[in-house]
């Protein structure tokens, strides 16, 4: 166990920050650039992703267990959002025929 | 540099070239595997920081179920290449460089701060099952508690919205 704590010393945690900005605005351009709903959830995805690593290397930076248990909890949120999103997604090509999100600006009607 | 950094830089490449490519896919099977790719990155840097839980349970929960349930979805929706409609060029030059723009104020005010330390793991074993079980169970129970009402109206809502209805 000493050595795996020894080896994880050299990355700095600007590396980290950086990365998980990288993805979250690769995550953010997809949702603004695509119009297929599906793809616009993956990129939701990304984004939550990219926050749980940013919560986890905080979490080995700090020596607090606490980022963990957010990461842990941030899954059960997008597990539960998945479901409930990917059900719209089959109602609204159920009844449309299409999943473009364009075509979901009928709602303000 | 050591064999822990080559391996984050690595991994850190591997996860941005294929979110890059999740974005820029044709084809949305394609974009679910480029996502499976990256969430198996993610799980490498979380072993990296001695996360082992974590790691686990995000391919579980992601690379297990989440991206099966949009395999699903993709499949039963029988979408093909052709069927997207793409935005107008305008508004995908607008969306790259507001992502672009958002990308660069970060990154200044990234560079503002001192220069950072390294992830020091002071507690090696704070990321094992042993320990986040007793933070779990202790300080968050309320919230453990709260989320199975969450997946219990998760649950709902997806069957109700997903029924078929009968008019």
């Amino acid at each position: 166990m000493e050595n795996i704590t020894q080896a994880i010393t050299l990355v700095p945690i600007n590396h980290y920050i950086l990365f998980s900005t990288i993805i979250f605005i690769i995550g953010i351009i997809g949702v603004l650039t695509r119009r297929n709903a599906i793809i616009v959830f993956m990129s939701i995805e990304l984004m939550l992703n990219a926050v749980n690593l940013l919560l986890a290397a905080f979490s080995a930076y700090r020596g607090d267990a606490s980022g963990q248990i957010f990461v842990f909890f941030i899954m059960a949120v997008a597990a539960a959002e998945v479901a409930v999103g990917l059900a719209i997604i089959v109602m609204t090509y159920r009844n449309t025929n299409s999943i473009d999100i364009n075509f979901l600006n009928k709602l303000k009607n | 540099m050591t064999i822990t950094q080559s391996l984050f830089y690595f991994l850190a490449f591997v996860a941005i070239f294929c979110s890059l490519l999740v974005v820029l896919a044709k084809n949305p099977v394609h974009s679910v595997l480029y996502l499976i790719i990256t969430f198996f990155a993610f799980t490498g840097h979380y072993i990296l920081l001695n996360a082992q839980f974590v790691g686990i349970v995000n391919i579980i929960v992601y690379a297990g179920a989440i991206m099966v349930l949009f395999l699903f979805v993709i499949m039963l929706l029988n979408f093909n290449e052709g069927t997207e409609t793409h935005k107008p060029n305008l508004v995908k030059f607008a969306g790259a460089i507001t992502g672009g723009l958002v990308l660069v104020v970060l990154v200044a005010s990234l560079q503002t701060l001192q220069q950072s330390n390294p992830v020091k793991l002071n507690n090696a074993d704070i990321g094992l099952v042993k320990n986040l079980g007793k933070v779990l169970f202790n300080e968050f129970l309320l919230p453990f508690e709260v989320v199975s009402i969450l997946f219990l109206s998760a649950m709902v809502g997806a069957v109700l919205l997903a029924r078929k209805e009968n008019n």
